[in-house]
């Protein structure tokens, strides 16, 4: 029963991808979003703010509930998409958290406070930075495609959220578990990306335009690297399934035995989640938010929500593979599950508050070069490993070796003694001679 | 749509600016793109001309201040001194020590501030958030300082031709020592967060490099020449006011590039404070603060003189014509963030869309100054 609701929900996503694809193309033949900026903007001031925030989430949801009702039909059909509403509702919440964590994280980092004027050390801060957002006027510019336009957001956030139907928060606390859960979630985080195009090419703003292209170039590559950790994972456990994954590692969590593939895992997700150092693709500096760039308001609003939904997701992600999910003493499962997902997510705010961007073409180097060679050295030796049954050890200390060759690599190419930039300093007094 | 049309890759034009947030202002970026790297750039400045040559041919000597505060609106001290010290040139007076000495611990203190608000400015163009806040903390301290020195933290309208405008605070020196230890931890701290930073480093290294020889016949001054690895600094090479009596060091940068351009800023920073502990050891505690014999509007013989001397950014030159009335009959400035903005071209060819944002940071213009 499982497998058919995957494939219903497979269905519905692809068939709005479809729908809006082929909306795209009509529209879009022969025109170039330079143009499209010449041409005078036509008379129409669009549906009101609340009818489109309604639309979208009402409207993209409705669809893909509605083709798994329609798939399954029955008891199990209700279950499905009752779940998907409350996990709907955790993750707003969630979301609500994290923004009000990071800016917290940020000012401790940067040597200030954070919000504290909205509620209690500024606890309501999220709540209304969300009534702004939801009321703020959802400006359409003229010269957009509507239909690609409106149904971009959707066509990200989707994809995002049902991953969330596989993940499992403690032991049975999932909604299905499915054999399957680690390719399904790969399978859908690509997914996301069509909808991160049709924002950049919808709005036919350069700017945007450019943006997404990069989003393509970056979250292809670095699906690569993620799959191929992901493998080795599945290849010490046996199994694609989350909960099994959790329960193979115990005590002794799999990044004691994959130190490397845990890094490569952490690096691959940032980049998959464009956060920094790899927020190439919506880079303010750059092209000004990227495919986002003309949304404002509610439309915005869900961007907003599906990036941090996936930042999150990250965190899930690494605590489930690497650091034994909800495996913990004393305290209960979920407890343990949510310290370890907020330690990680802590980490991913911390980098943006330390490190600068990369370029897009180090970036492309780095996956294509470096990511992708290591991960295939790092699951060939586990794989010899699983094979011959080594003992645990060898894997951390092969791990560890990576790791070390792969720090070496970086100090060597930037920061050792020989090759980093100096400035000469001159005495004035020499020049004064002169 | 013809076939040729179809096979054709167009180069794209993206007009960065004047509304985007890291062109430093109302500067226009015309870019032709092909996919992310850069063919042409075409510079598009006067979104924030004021007029202000003009302007200074209809306003009294002493009114023509206010002119200058606005035109370097982050080195404003640097960019009166430069005026009142052309004026005084003209009229050949002697001003004071203790009101030059004062003139150099505010200009070298800009200094800092003004490097300060670029090393926060290259981090938020590399895509790093902390520097602009370490940043603003460094300049918070020396904000407050002037704005206790001059009563205004931006455009102090300080200084006088002759001399000062009035007595500083009189725990002057010790708030300036106070500052000057905060700065010394400050400036490690900066350097510390993002000088090696790797990112940082393969973002910055080999990036926007020129060679001595071609920035000298841009004529590219200030930090931007110093990092291409000439050691030109007015201070030294036409030494003005009292800087021959300081013992500093001039950073210069090997390669040209941008991490050069950033980090001998930096170093400059630290330079900067060595004069100003110099300045204050020095300083005597009492004296007159203007020259004798300067009269509340003062009329320079019939002339022209030009003086140039060294702001955060350059060589800031000012040539007054006086036909030896109350107000100059033809000013010019000779703005460093104008002349280094014409490396930009060279710099900018076949890099790539964020490097044009980095090199342009690493030219540290200031648009009030370009436009003037």
């Amino acid at each position: 029963m499982s497998w058919l609701g995957v494939f219903a929900i497979i269905g519905g996503v692809v068939a709005l991808m479809v729908f809006a694809g082929v909306l795209g193309m009509f529209t879009f033949v022969g025109r170039d979003p330079g143009d499209a900026a010449l041409a005078p903007p036509e008379a129409d001031d669009g549906p009101g703010r609340l009818l489109v925030l309604m639309t979208t989430l009402g409207g993209g949801g409705m669809m893909a509930i509605a083709a798994v009702v329609i798939v399954l039909g029955g008891l199990d059909a209700l279950i499905v998409a009752g779940g998907l509403l409350a996990l709907f509702a955790f993750l707003s919440v969630v979301v609500l958290a994290l923004t009000y964590m990071e800016r917290k994280v940020l000012g401790r980092v940067q040597q200030r406070l954070g919000p504290m004027r909205v509620g209690p050390w500024g606890l309501l801060q999220p709540i209304a930075d969300a009534i702004k957002l939801i009321t703020k006027e959802d400006i359409t510019p003229s010269w957009v495609d509507k239909g690609v336009y409106w149904l971009a957001p959707v066509a990200f956030f989707i994809p995002t959220f049902l991953i969330w139907l596989v993940i499992p928060f403690a032991s049975g606390w999932v909604i299905r578990d499915l054999d399957l859960g680690l390719l399904y979630i790969i399978a859908f985080s690509v997914l996301a990306i069509a909808g991160l195009f049709m924002a950049g090419w919808g709005s036919a703003n350069k700017y945007g335009f450019l943006g997404s292209l990069r989003a393509i170039a970056q979250l292809i590559s670095y699906e690569i690297p993620i799959i191929v950790v992901a493998l080795t994972i599945a290849m010490l456990t046996g199994s694609l399934n989350l909960s099994s994954i959790v329960e193979a590692q115990g005590s002794v969590p799999y990044i004691a035995l994959q130190p490397f593939g845990f890094v490569l895992f952490l690096i691959g997700g940032l980049a998959e989640i464009g956060r920094t150092p790899f927020d190439i693709y919506h880079a303010e500096s750059e092209v000004m938010g990227g495919p986002f760039v003309e949304y404002s308001g509610a439309h915005w609003a869900i961007f907003y929500l599906a990036e941090y939904v996936n930042t999150f997701l990250v965190g899930v992600l690494v605590a489930l593979l690497f650091l034994s999910g909800w495996v913990g003493p004393v305290l209960p499962g979920v407890l343990w599950f949510f310290i370890k997902v907020f330690a990680v997510v802590t980490v991913i705010f911390w980098f943006r508050g330390t490190f600068p961007r990369l370029r897009i073409d180090q970036l492309m180097a780095l996956g294509w070069k470096a990511l992708i060679p290591l991960a295939f050295v790092n699951f060939v030796l586990t794989a010899f490993a699983v094979f011959y049954h080594w003992p645990g050890w060898t894997m951390t200390l092969m791990g560890l070796g990576l790791l070390l060759a792969f720090g070496y690599l970086v100090n060597a190419r930037f920061t050792a003694p020989g090759r980093r930039p100096t400035v000469r300093m001159i005495p004035a007094k020499e020049l004064r001679g002169a | 749509m013809t076939q040729a049309r179809q096979l054709q890759s167009l180069d794209m034009m993206v007009n960065m600016g004047p509304q985007h947030p890291s062109t430093h202002g109302v500067f226009r970026m015309v870019l032709w793109l092909d996919g992310e790297e850069v063919v042409d750039v075409e510079p598009h400045i006067g979104y924030l001309h004021r007029g202000s040559e003009k302007l200074a041919e209809d306003e009294l000597y002493p009114q023509i201040i206010t002119l200058f505060d606005r035109m370097d609106y982050v080195g404003n001290f640097n960019s009166e001194l430069a005026f009142c010290m052309a004026v005084e040139k003209l009229m050949s007076v002697e001003v004071p020590e203790r009101p030059q000495y004062l003139r150099i611990i505010l200009c070298e203190l800009n200094r800092i501030s003004s490097h300060m608000l670029f090393y926060g400015t290259m981090g938020l163009d590399a895509g790093a958030m902390t520097p602009v806040m370490f940043g603003f903390r460094e300049r918070e301290r020396i904000q407050r300082l002037f704005e206790a020195t001059s009563g205004a933290r931006m455009m102090h309208n300080y200084f006088r031709i002759g001399g000062i405008k009035e007595e500083p605070p009189p725990d002057f020196k010790q708030r300036v020592a106070g500052v000057l230890g905060e700065l010394d931890a400050g400036i490690d701290q900066c350097d510390k967060l993002l000088t090696y930073n790797e990112v940082y480093l393969m973002r910055t290294k080999d990036v926007g490099r020129i060679s001595g020889k071609e920035a000298l016949e841009l004529g590219l001054t200030g930090p931007s020449l110093r990092a291409s690895g000439v050691p030109y600094d007015v201070r030294v090479y036409e030494p003005y006011s009292l800087y021959n009596r300081f013992q500093f060091d001039i950073p210069v940068g090997n390669n040209g590039d941008v991490w050069d351009r950033y980090a001998v800023r930096v170093a400059e920073m630290r330079e900067s404070v060595k004069i100003i502990r110099q300045a204050l050891e020095q300083m005597p505690d009492g004296g007159p603060l203007v020259a004798q014999g300067v009269r509340r509007i003062p009329r320079p013989p019939k002339g022209e003189t030009y003086l140039a001397t060294e702001s955060p950014r350059g060589e800031l030159g000012v040539f007054i014509v006086s036909d030896g009335g109350d107000k100059p009959y033809r000013l010019k400035v000779r703005p460093p963030s104008f002349v280094n903005l014409q490396s930009l071209r060279p710099m900018l060819r076949n890099s790539y869309v964020a490097d044009a944002v980095m090199i342009l940071g690493s030219l540290d213009i200031i648009l009030g100054e370009v436009d003037r």
